[in-house]
Protein backbone atom coordinates (compact mmCIF):
# COMPACT_ATOMS: atom_id res chain seq x y z
CA UNK A 1 0.00 0.00 0.00
CA UNK A 2 1.43 3.71 -1.00
CA UNK A 3 2.50 6.02 2.05
CA UNK A 4 -0.30 7.74 1.38
CA UNK A 5 -2.90 5.56 1.16
CA UNK A 6 -1.50 3.78 4.20
CA UNK A 7 -1.55 7.14 6.24
CA UNK A 8 -5.49 7.87 4.59
CA UNK A 9 -6.75 4.16 6.45
CA UNK A 10 -4.58 5.51 9.60
CA UNK A 11 -6.88 8.96 9.89
CA UNK A 12 -9.84 6.97 8.86
CA UNK A 13 -9.43 5.83 12.42
CA UNK A 14 -9.49 9.20 13.86
CA UNK A 15 -12.80 10.04 13.65
CA UNK A 16 -14.43 6.73 15.21
CA UNK A 17 -11.70 6.93 18.23
CA UNK A 18 -12.33 10.06 19.03
CA UNK A 19 -16.35 9.05 18.90
CA UNK A 20 -15.53 6.18 21.38
CA UNK A 21 -13.64 8.50 23.87
CA UNK A 22 -16.14 11.16 23.82
CA UNK A 23 -19.24 8.43 24.31
CA UNK A 24 -17.09 6.51 27.52
CA UNK A 25 -16.84 9.97 29.05
CA UNK A 26 -20.05 10.97 28.65
CA UNK A 27 -21.55 7.12 30.29
CA UNK A 28 -18.90 7.65 32.66
CA UNK A 29 -20.77 11.12 33.83
CA UNK A 30 -24.27 8.42 34.85
CA UNK A 31 -26.07 11.77 33.56
CA UNK A 32 -28.31 9.07 31.78
CA UNK A 33 -29.51 5.46 33.79
CA UNK A 34 -27.41 3.06 32.47
CA UNK A 35 -30.69 1.31 30.97
CA UNK A 36 -31.11 3.98 28.57
CA UNK A 37 -26.83 4.74 27.55
CA UNK A 38 -25.20 2.04 27.29
CA UNK A 39 -21.46 2.64 28.12
CA UNK A 40 -18.76 1.22 25.22
CA UNK A 41 -17.64 -1.88 27.15
CA UNK A 42 -20.88 -3.36 28.01
CA UNK A 43 -22.19 -2.84 23.85
CA UNK A 44 -18.70 -4.65 23.27
CA UNK A 45 -19.39 -7.19 25.58
CA UNK A 46 -22.87 -7.42 23.81
CA UNK A 47 -20.99 -7.36 20.21
CA UNK A 48 -19.17 -10.80 21.87
CA UNK A 49 -22.51 -12.53 23.57
CA UNK A 50 -23.91 -11.89 19.50
CA UNK A 51 -20.61 -13.09 18.21
CA UNK A 52 -20.29 -16.45 20.65
CA UNK A 53 -24.26 -17.22 20.11
CA UNK A 54 -23.38 -17.42 16.46
CA UNK A 55 -26.36 -15.43 16.18
CA UNK A 56 -25.02 -12.05 14.37
CA UNK A 57 -23.14 -14.14 11.77
CA UNK A 58 -26.81 -15.35 10.35
CA UNK A 59 -28.49 -11.78 10.83
CA UNK A 60 -25.44 -10.61 8.75
CA UNK A 61 -25.93 -13.28 6.16
CA UNK A 62 -29.51 -12.90 6.23
CA UNK A 63 -29.56 -9.27 5.20
CA UNK A 64 -26.42 -9.31 2.84
CA UNK A 65 -28.11 -11.95 0.77
CA UNK A 66 -31.60 -9.53 0.87
CA UNK A 67 -29.89 -6.44 -0.28
CA UNK A 68 -27.24 -8.61 -2.81
CA UNK A 69 -30.32 -9.79 -3.95
CA UNK A 70 -32.84 -6.82 -4.50
CA UNK A 71 -29.93 -4.65 -5.30
CA UNK A 72 -28.85 -6.97 -8.31
CA UNK A 73 -32.44 -7.59 -9.36
CA UNK A 74 -33.04 -4.10 -9.61
CA UNK A 75 -29.86 -3.34 -11.56
CA UNK A 76 -30.16 -6.32 -13.78
CA UNK A 77 -33.41 -4.64 -15.18
CA UNK A 78 -32.90 -0.69 -13.75
CA UNK A 79 -29.78 -0.38 -16.23
CA UNK A 80 -31.27 -1.98 -19.70
CA UNK A 81 -34.18 -0.09 -18.42
CA UNK A 82 -32.79 3.08 -18.02
CA UNK A 83 -30.89 2.37 -21.98
CA UNK A 84 -34.47 1.99 -23.35
CA UNK A 85 -35.48 5.59 -22.02
CA UNK A 86 -32.54 7.43 -22.28
CA UNK A 87 -32.11 6.48 -26.11
CA UNK A 88 -35.90 7.52 -26.76
CA UNK A 89 -37.18 10.69 -26.45
CA UNK A 90 -40.64 8.90 -26.94
CA UNK A 91 -39.73 6.42 -24.19
CA UNK A 92 -38.55 9.17 -21.85
CA UNK A 93 -41.72 10.83 -21.92
CA UNK A 94 -43.77 8.38 -21.79
CA UNK A 95 -42.02 6.98 -18.17
CA UNK A 96 -40.15 9.27 -16.94
CA UNK A 97 -43.17 11.06 -14.84
CA UNK A 98 -44.29 7.53 -13.66
CA UNK A 99 -40.45 6.64 -12.71
CA UNK A 100 -40.06 9.83 -10.94
CA UNK A 101 -43.48 9.07 -9.29
CA UNK A 102 -42.15 5.55 -7.98
CA UNK A 103 -38.71 7.09 -6.78
CA UNK A 104 -40.40 9.97 -4.61
CA UNK A 105 -42.61 7.02 -2.74
CA UNK A 106 -40.61 6.20 0.09
CA UNK A 107 -39.79 2.31 -0.44
CA UNK A 108 -41.35 2.27 3.50
CA UNK A 109 -44.79 2.81 2.36
CA UNK A 110 -44.64 -0.15 0.37
CA UNK A 111 -44.19 -1.97 3.39
CA UNK A 112 -47.89 -3.22 4.31
CA UNK A 113 -48.73 -4.30 0.88
CA UNK A 114 -44.97 -6.18 0.89
CA UNK A 115 -45.61 -7.72 4.11
CA UNK A 116 -50.05 -8.57 2.67
CA UNK A 117 -48.24 -9.86 -0.37
CA UNK A 118 -45.07 -11.58 0.52
CA UNK A 119 -45.62 -12.92 3.88
CA UNK A 120 -42.37 -12.13 6.26
CA UNK A 121 -38.93 -12.96 5.28
CA UNK A 122 -37.02 -12.72 2.41
CA UNK A 123 -39.35 -11.93 -0.35
CA UNK A 124 -41.25 -8.92 1.72
CA UNK A 125 -37.12 -7.24 2.17
CA UNK A 126 -36.51 -7.92 -1.61
CA UNK A 127 -38.89 -6.79 -2.66
CA UNK A 128 -38.98 -3.62 -0.67
CA UNK A 129 -35.25 -3.08 -1.54
CA UNK A 130 -35.87 -3.23 -5.19
CA UNK A 131 -38.52 -0.49 -5.46
CA UNK A 132 -36.02 1.70 -3.13
CA UNK A 133 -33.32 0.98 -6.31
CA UNK A 134 -34.82 0.18 -9.15
CA UNK A 135 -36.89 3.47 -9.94
CA UNK A 136 -33.06 5.83 -8.92
CA UNK A 137 -30.86 3.43 -11.61
CA UNK A 138 -33.57 3.54 -14.27
CA UNK A 139 -33.48 7.52 -14.04
CA UNK A 140 -29.63 8.02 -13.65
CA UNK A 141 -28.68 5.17 -16.32
CA UNK A 142 -31.32 7.05 -18.69
CA UNK A 143 -29.59 10.65 -17.39
CA UNK A 144 -26.28 9.28 -18.56
CA UNK A 145 -27.48 7.51 -22.16
CA UNK A 146 -29.08 11.57 -22.80
CA UNK A 147 -26.40 12.69 -22.09
CA UNK A 148 -23.48 10.99 -23.94
CA UNK A 149 -21.99 13.71 -26.59
CA UNK A 150 -23.50 12.71 -29.92
CA UNK A 151 -19.75 13.16 -31.50
CA UNK A 152 -19.01 9.67 -30.16
CA UNK A 153 -21.65 8.24 -32.23
CA UNK A 154 -20.33 9.77 -35.14
CA UNK A 155 -17.30 8.27 -34.50
CA UNK A 156 -18.37 5.32 -34.15
CA UNK A 157 -20.86 5.13 -37.23
CA UNK A 158 -17.43 6.19 -38.76
CA UNK A 159 -15.73 3.14 -37.36
CA UNK A 160 -18.27 0.87 -38.41
CA UNK A 161 -19.62 -0.02 -34.78
CA UNK A 162 -23.04 -0.72 -34.74
CA UNK A 163 -26.24 -2.93 -32.98
CA UNK A 164 -24.29 -4.74 -30.31
CA UNK A 165 -21.08 -3.63 -31.03
CA UNK A 166 -21.94 -0.14 -30.57
CA UNK A 167 -23.59 -0.81 -26.98
CA UNK A 168 -20.88 -2.53 -25.60
CA UNK A 169 -17.78 0.09 -26.87
CA UNK A 170 -19.48 2.88 -26.90
CA UNK A 171 -22.56 3.54 -24.79
CA UNK A 172 -21.68 1.23 -22.15
CA UNK A 173 -18.60 2.30 -21.30
CA UNK A 174 -19.52 5.90 -22.04
CA UNK A 175 -22.09 5.63 -19.05
CA UNK A 176 -19.92 3.68 -16.72
CA UNK A 177 -18.64 6.29 -14.38
CA UNK A 178 -21.89 7.89 -14.22
CA UNK A 179 -23.72 4.35 -13.53
CA UNK A 180 -21.22 3.62 -10.90
CA UNK A 181 -21.65 6.54 -8.84
CA UNK A 182 -25.40 5.49 -8.91
CA UNK A 183 -24.50 1.94 -7.55
CA UNK A 184 -23.10 3.10 -4.92
CA UNK A 185 -26.05 5.83 -4.04
CA UNK A 186 -28.26 2.66 -4.31
CA UNK A 187 -26.64 0.43 -2.98
CA UNK A 188 -26.56 2.27 0.44
CA UNK A 189 -29.84 3.21 -0.37
CA UNK A 190 -30.57 -0.97 -0.10
CA UNK A 191 -28.81 -1.03 3.09
CA UNK A 192 -30.91 1.40 4.68
CA UNK A 193 -34.04 -0.27 3.53
CA UNK A 194 -33.04 -4.06 4.48
CA UNK A 195 -32.74 -2.63 8.01
CA UNK A 196 -36.27 -1.36 8.42
CA UNK A 197 -37.65 -3.97 6.44
CA UNK A 198 -37.10 -6.36 8.55
CA UNK A 199 -37.29 -4.74 11.55
CA UNK A 200 -40.95 -4.75 10.82
CA UNK A 201 -41.12 -7.88 7.95
CA UNK A 202 -38.62 -9.92 9.36
CA UNK A 203 -37.54 -13.22 11.74
CA UNK A 204 -34.07 -12.83 11.04
CA UNK A 205 -31.44 -10.19 10.17
CA UNK A 206 -29.85 -7.15 11.62
CA UNK A 207 -32.65 -5.11 11.27
CA UNK A 208 -34.82 -7.78 13.19
CA UNK A 209 -32.04 -8.33 15.31
CA UNK A 210 -32.25 -4.36 16.81
CA UNK A 211 -35.85 -4.99 17.07
CA UNK A 212 -35.57 -7.75 19.20
CA UNK A 213 -33.26 -6.57 21.18
CA UNK A 214 -35.26 -3.17 21.55
CA UNK A 215 -38.32 -5.69 22.85
CA UNK A 216 -35.88 -7.30 25.56
CA UNK A 217 -34.73 -4.13 26.64
CA UNK A 218 -31.35 -4.90 25.82
CA UNK A 219 -30.06 -1.67 24.67
CA UNK A 220 -26.20 -2.89 25.12
CA UNK A 221 -27.35 -5.47 21.89
CA UNK A 222 -29.11 -2.94 20.46
CA UNK A 223 -26.59 -0.99 19.94
CA UNK A 224 -23.93 -3.62 18.80
CA UNK A 225 -25.99 -4.49 16.37
CA UNK A 226 -26.34 -0.79 14.97
CA UNK A 227 -22.65 -0.68 15.44
CA UNK A 228 -22.60 -3.92 12.65
CA UNK A 229 -24.77 -1.81 10.54
CA UNK A 230 -23.06 1.06 10.22
CA UNK A 231 -19.58 -0.76 9.66
CA UNK A 232 -21.07 -2.88 6.61
CA UNK A 233 -22.20 -0.19 5.59
CA UNK A 234 -18.88 1.30 4.78
CA UNK A 235 -17.66 -1.76 3.61
CA UNK A 236 -20.13 -1.81 1.06
CA UNK A 237 -19.23 1.35 -0.23
CA UNK A 238 -15.85 1.10 0.04
CA UNK A 239 -15.63 -2.32 -1.84
CA UNK A 240 -18.11 -0.35 -4.81
CA UNK A 241 -15.63 2.21 -4.51
CA UNK A 242 -13.30 -0.16 -5.98
CA UNK A 243 -14.86 0.16 -9.41
CA UNK A 244 -13.82 3.88 -9.90
CA UNK A 245 -10.40 2.56 -9.96
CA UNK A 246 -10.83 0.80 -13.08
CA UNK A 247 -8.51 2.47 -15.84
CA UNK A 248 -10.83 2.59 -18.46
CA UNK A 249 -13.34 4.66 -16.33
CA UNK A 250 -11.08 6.85 -14.39
CA UNK A 251 -11.91 9.66 -17.02
CA UNK A 252 -14.94 10.22 -15.37
CA UNK A 253 -13.59 11.12 -11.94
CA UNK A 254 -10.36 13.04 -13.23
CA UNK A 255 -11.52 15.78 -15.71
CA UNK B 1 -9.08 14.48 -64.88
CA UNK B 2 -10.83 11.72 -62.99
CA UNK B 3 -14.10 11.22 -61.44
CA UNK B 4 -14.18 13.62 -58.39
CA UNK B 5 -14.38 12.18 -55.06
CA UNK B 6 -16.88 13.55 -53.57
CA UNK B 7 -19.55 15.99 -55.72
CA UNK B 8 -22.37 18.10 -54.35
CA UNK B 9 -24.59 19.28 -57.19
CA UNK B 10 -27.46 21.80 -56.39
CA UNK B 11 -27.33 20.94 -53.08
CA UNK B 12 -29.87 22.11 -50.53
CA UNK B 13 -30.17 21.80 -46.53
CA UNK B 14 -31.94 23.33 -43.89
CA UNK B 15 -33.60 22.56 -40.31
CA UNK B 16 -37.01 23.40 -40.17
CA UNK B 17 -37.65 27.07 -41.50
CA UNK B 18 -34.14 27.79 -41.45
CA UNK B 19 -32.12 27.63 -45.11
CA UNK B 20 -28.60 26.96 -43.99
CA UNK B 21 -27.14 26.10 -48.13
CA UNK B 22 -28.37 27.07 -50.97
CA UNK B 23 -27.59 25.28 -54.61
CA UNK B 24 -23.89 24.15 -53.40
CA UNK B 25 -21.86 22.83 -56.12
CA UNK B 26 -18.77 21.14 -55.17
CA UNK B 27 -16.50 18.61 -56.60
CA UNK B 28 -13.29 17.43 -54.82
CA UNK B 29 -10.64 15.44 -56.69
CA UNK B 30 -8.43 12.76 -55.19
CA UNK B 31 -5.54 14.28 -53.92
CA UNK B 32 -6.47 17.56 -53.18
CA UNK B 33 -6.69 19.43 -50.12
CA UNK B 34 -9.49 21.88 -50.00
CA UNK B 35 -10.71 24.05 -47.35
CA UNK B 36 -13.96 25.99 -46.38
CA UNK B 37 -14.20 29.32 -44.76
CA UNK B 38 -16.38 31.65 -44.12
CA UNK B 39 -18.68 33.46 -41.43
CA UNK B 40 -19.19 31.41 -38.54
CA UNK B 41 -22.45 29.95 -38.34
CA UNK B 42 -23.06 30.44 -42.37
CA UNK B 43 -23.56 25.85 -42.61
CA UNK B 44 -19.73 25.09 -43.02
CA UNK B 45 -19.88 22.22 -41.06
CA UNK B 46 -23.45 21.32 -42.36
CA UNK B 47 -21.58 21.03 -45.62
CA UNK B 48 -19.39 18.26 -43.81
CA UNK B 49 -22.39 16.80 -42.37
CA UNK B 50 -23.48 16.25 -45.64
CA UNK B 51 -20.28 15.17 -47.09
CA UNK B 52 -19.73 11.93 -44.76
CA UNK B 53 -23.58 11.21 -44.86
CA UNK B 54 -24.12 12.23 -40.94
CA UNK B 55 -27.00 14.26 -42.61
CA UNK B 56 -29.00 13.81 -45.77
CA UNK B 57 -29.87 17.04 -48.23
CA UNK B 58 -33.18 18.60 -48.67
CA UNK B 59 -32.51 19.00 -52.11
CA UNK B 60 -29.49 18.48 -54.80
CA UNK B 61 -26.95 15.22 -54.92
CA UNK B 62 -24.39 14.18 -52.53
CA UNK B 63 -21.86 11.31 -54.37
CA UNK B 64 -19.29 9.87 -52.66
CA UNK B 65 -16.87 7.55 -54.04
CA UNK B 66 -14.99 6.86 -50.89
CA UNK B 67 -15.72 5.38 -47.43
CA UNK B 68 -14.87 8.80 -44.97
CA UNK B 69 -13.52 9.20 -42.08
CA UNK B 70 -14.34 12.49 -39.74
CA UNK B 71 -11.77 14.22 -37.19
CA UNK B 72 -13.65 16.75 -35.27
CA UNK B 73 -12.97 20.28 -33.11
CA UNK B 74 -12.30 17.97 -30.00
CA UNK B 75 -12.55 15.12 -27.73
CA UNK B 76 -13.51 12.86 -30.79
CA UNK B 77 -11.26 10.32 -29.09
CA UNK B 78 -13.36 7.44 -26.90
CA UNK B 79 -12.12 8.49 -23.67
CA UNK B 80 -12.28 5.10 -21.89
CA UNK B 81 -9.64 3.84 -24.43
CA UNK B 82 -6.24 4.44 -24.44
CA UNK B 83 -4.16 6.21 -26.79
CA UNK B 84 -3.33 2.48 -28.70
CA UNK B 85 -6.43 1.03 -28.37
CA UNK B 86 -8.33 4.62 -30.13
CA UNK B 87 -5.73 4.10 -33.14
CA UNK B 88 -6.34 0.32 -32.73
CA UNK B 89 -10.09 0.75 -33.43
CA UNK B 90 -9.54 2.87 -36.49
CA UNK B 91 -7.63 -0.68 -38.01
CA UNK B 92 -10.94 -2.60 -37.43
CA UNK B 93 -11.09 -3.33 -41.41
CA UNK B 94 -7.41 -4.37 -41.25
CA UNK B 95 -8.40 -8.59 -40.82
CA UNK B 96 -4.71 -10.03 -39.60
CA UNK B 97 -4.18 -9.51 -36.62
CA UNK B 98 -0.43 -9.30 -36.78
CA UNK B 99 -0.88 -6.52 -39.21
CA UNK B 100 -2.90 -4.49 -37.40
CA UNK B 101 -0.20 -4.61 -34.43
CA UNK B 102 2.16 -3.39 -36.72
CA UNK B 103 -0.22 -0.57 -38.31
CA UNK B 104 -0.60 0.51 -34.95
CA UNK B 105 2.64 0.98 -34.00
CA UNK B 106 3.36 2.85 -36.99
CA UNK B 107 0.62 5.08 -36.83
CA UNK B 108 1.74 5.52 -33.39
CA UNK B 109 5.27 6.33 -34.20
CA UNK B 110 3.77 8.39 -37.24
CA UNK B 111 2.25 11.22 -34.70
CA UNK B 112 5.05 10.50 -32.13
CA UNK B 113 2.71 9.48 -29.97
CA UNK B 114 4.74 5.66 -29.24
CA UNK B 115 5.70 6.77 -25.46
CA UNK B 116 2.30 7.55 -24.55
CA UNK B 117 0.36 4.48 -26.46
CA UNK B 118 -0.95 3.67 -22.70
CA UNK B 119 -1.87 6.55 -21.85
CA UNK B 120 -5.51 7.35 -21.66
CA UNK B 121 -6.90 11.13 -23.62
CA UNK B 122 -7.53 12.59 -20.80
CA UNK B 123 -3.84 12.45 -19.38
CA UNK B 124 -2.45 13.91 -22.81
CA UNK B 125 -2.45 17.79 -23.92
CA UNK B 126 -5.65 18.82 -26.13
CA UNK B 127 -2.31 18.61 -29.12
CA UNK B 128 -1.57 15.36 -28.13
CA UNK B 129 -4.92 14.33 -27.99
CA UNK B 130 -5.54 15.96 -31.90
CA UNK B 131 -2.42 14.06 -32.98
CA UNK B 132 -4.03 10.75 -31.40
CA UNK B 133 -7.39 11.46 -33.14
CA UNK B 134 -5.38 12.03 -37.12
CA UNK B 135 -3.33 8.89 -36.35
CA UNK B 136 -6.85 7.06 -35.56
CA UNK B 137 -8.75 8.89 -38.59
CA UNK B 138 -5.55 8.27 -40.66
CA UNK B 139 -5.22 4.46 -39.80
CA UNK B 140 -8.78 4.14 -41.09
CA UNK B 141 -7.29 4.00 -44.92
CA UNK B 142 -10.05 5.73 -46.52
CA UNK B 143 -9.30 7.98 -49.25
CA UNK B 144 -11.41 11.16 -47.50
CA UNK B 145 -10.55 12.50 -44.46
CA UNK B 146 -13.10 15.39 -43.58
CA UNK B 147 -11.71 18.02 -40.76
CA UNK B 148 -13.90 19.79 -38.68
CA UNK B 149 -12.29 22.71 -37.23
CA UNK B 150 -10.03 20.00 -35.29
CA UNK B 151 -7.29 23.03 -34.20
CA UNK B 152 -10.06 25.32 -32.79
CA UNK B 153 -9.24 24.38 -29.36
CA UNK B 154 -5.75 24.63 -29.49
CA UNK B 155 -3.51 27.60 -28.62
CA UNK B 156 -1.71 29.70 -31.63
CA UNK B 157 1.58 27.89 -30.84
CA UNK B 158 0.18 24.61 -30.97
CA UNK B 159 -2.33 25.07 -33.57
CA UNK B 160 0.91 26.36 -35.68
CA UNK B 161 2.78 23.03 -34.58
CA UNK B 162 -0.36 20.85 -35.41
CA UNK B 163 -0.57 22.26 -39.05
CA UNK B 164 3.08 21.31 -40.03
CA UNK B 165 2.30 17.98 -38.21
CA UNK B 166 -0.98 17.73 -40.66
CA UNK B 167 1.15 18.68 -43.71
CA UNK B 168 4.12 16.37 -43.12
CA UNK B 169 1.70 13.43 -42.50
CA UNK B 170 -0.07 14.23 -45.57
CA UNK B 171 3.63 13.91 -47.54
CA UNK B 172 3.99 10.52 -45.77
CA UNK B 173 0.28 9.40 -45.60
CA UNK B 174 -1.50 10.95 -49.08
CA UNK B 175 -5.20 12.05 -48.73
CA UNK B 176 -7.88 13.99 -50.19
CA UNK B 177 -8.68 16.40 -47.73
CA UNK B 178 -11.96 18.65 -46.78
CA UNK B 179 -11.23 21.14 -44.03
CA UNK B 180 -13.67 23.05 -42.08
CA UNK B 181 -11.90 26.11 -40.28
CA UNK B 182 -12.35 29.71 -39.50
CA UNK B 183 -8.75 30.27 -39.12
CA UNK B 184 -8.29 31.75 -42.59
CA UNK B 185 -4.09 31.58 -42.19
CA UNK B 186 -4.56 27.65 -41.88
CA UNK B 187 -6.79 27.14 -44.67
CA UNK B 188 -4.60 29.19 -47.01
CA UNK B 189 -1.43 27.25 -45.52
CA UNK B 190 -2.60 23.59 -46.07
CA UNK B 191 -4.87 23.77 -48.77
CA UNK B 192 -4.67 23.48 -52.49
CA UNK B 193 -8.15 25.57 -52.96
CA UNK B 194 -10.17 27.53 -50.64
CA UNK B 195 -14.11 28.02 -50.82
CA UNK B 196 -15.08 31.13 -49.45
CA UNK B 197 -18.79 30.89 -47.95
CA UNK B 198 -21.46 33.66 -47.66
CA UNK B 199 -23.50 34.25 -45.14
CA UNK B 200 -26.04 32.11 -44.34
CA UNK B 201 -28.07 30.24 -46.26
CA UNK B 202 -24.43 29.82 -47.47
CA UNK B 203 -23.33 29.76 -51.24
CA UNK B 204 -19.81 29.23 -52.21
CA UNK B 205 -18.82 33.05 -53.46
CA UNK B 206 -15.35 32.70 -54.35
CA UNK B 207 -12.64 29.83 -55.28
CA UNK B 208 -8.95 31.00 -54.73
CA UNK B 209 -6.61 28.68 -55.58
CA UNK B 210 -2.45 28.15 -54.04
CA UNK B 211 0.38 27.43 -56.49
CA UNK B 212 2.88 26.94 -53.75
CA UNK B 213 3.83 23.21 -53.40
CA UNK B 214 2.81 22.17 -50.02
CA UNK B 215 3.83 21.90 -47.38
CA UNK B 216 4.59 25.37 -47.59
CA UNK B 217 5.35 28.09 -44.68
CA UNK B 218 2.56 29.83 -42.73
CA UNK B 219 4.62 33.37 -44.32
CA UNK B 220 5.11 31.87 -47.75
CA UNK B 221 4.35 34.89 -50.13
CA UNK B 222 1.42 32.56 -51.73
CA UNK B 223 -0.15 32.18 -48.49
CA UNK B 224 0.19 35.70 -47.47
CA UNK B 225 -1.40 36.97 -50.63
CA UNK B 226 -4.24 33.91 -50.46
CA UNK B 227 -4.67 35.37 -47.05
CA UNK B 228 -4.84 39.27 -47.86
CA UNK B 229 -7.30 38.36 -51.09
CA UNK B 230 -9.49 36.27 -48.52
CA UNK B 231 -10.14 38.72 -45.70
CA UNK B 232 -10.74 41.76 -48.52
CA UNK B 233 -13.33 39.22 -49.94
CA UNK B 234 -14.63 38.91 -46.32
CA UNK B 235 -14.84 42.32 -46.65
CA UNK B 236 -12.61 42.38 -43.59
CA UNK B 237 -9.45 44.68 -45.27
CA UNK B 238 -9.38 46.97 -48.07
CA UNK B 239 -7.38 46.42 -51.06
CA UNK B 240 -4.16 47.84 -50.48
CA UNK B 241 -2.66 47.76 -53.72
CA UNK B 242 -5.01 50.12 -55.15
CA UNK B 243 -3.95 52.97 -53.57
CA UNK B 244 0.30 52.75 -53.83
CA UNK B 245 1.67 55.65 -52.03
CA UNK B 246 3.16 57.88 -54.69
CA UNK B 247 7.81 58.04 -53.95
CA UNK B 248 7.76 61.57 -52.00
CA UNK B 249 10.59 63.55 -54.08
CA UNK B 250 12.95 65.45 -51.83
CA UNK B 251 13.57 68.76 -53.49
Amino acid sequence: MPARALRGAWLGLVGPAALVAVWAIVASLRLFPESLFPTPLAVARGLGIELRSGRLWDDVVASLFRVLTGFLLAVALGVPAGLAVGRSRWAREAFLPLVNFFRSLSPLAWIPFAILWLGIGDPPAIFLIFMAAFFPVVLSTGAAVASIPSVYFRVARDLGLQGSERLWQVTLPAIAPQVITTLRVTAGLSWLVVVAAEMIAGRDGLGFAVWDARNGLRIDLLAANMVVIGVIGVALDLLLMGLTRIPSVRWGYER
Amino acid sequence: MSAPLLRFERVRAGFGSLEVLRDVDLEVHAGEFVALVGPSGCGKTTILNLASGWLAPSGGRVERASRVRMVFQQDGLFPWRTVAENVRLGLRHVADEAERARREAEFLALVDLAPFAGHYPHQLSGGMRQRAELARALAGDTGLLLMDEPFSSLDYLARLRMRAELARLLTEQPRTVVLVTHDIEEAAQLADRVLVLSERPARIRDEVRLQAPRPRAATDPDVVRAVHHILTLLGLESDREAPALAPVEVP
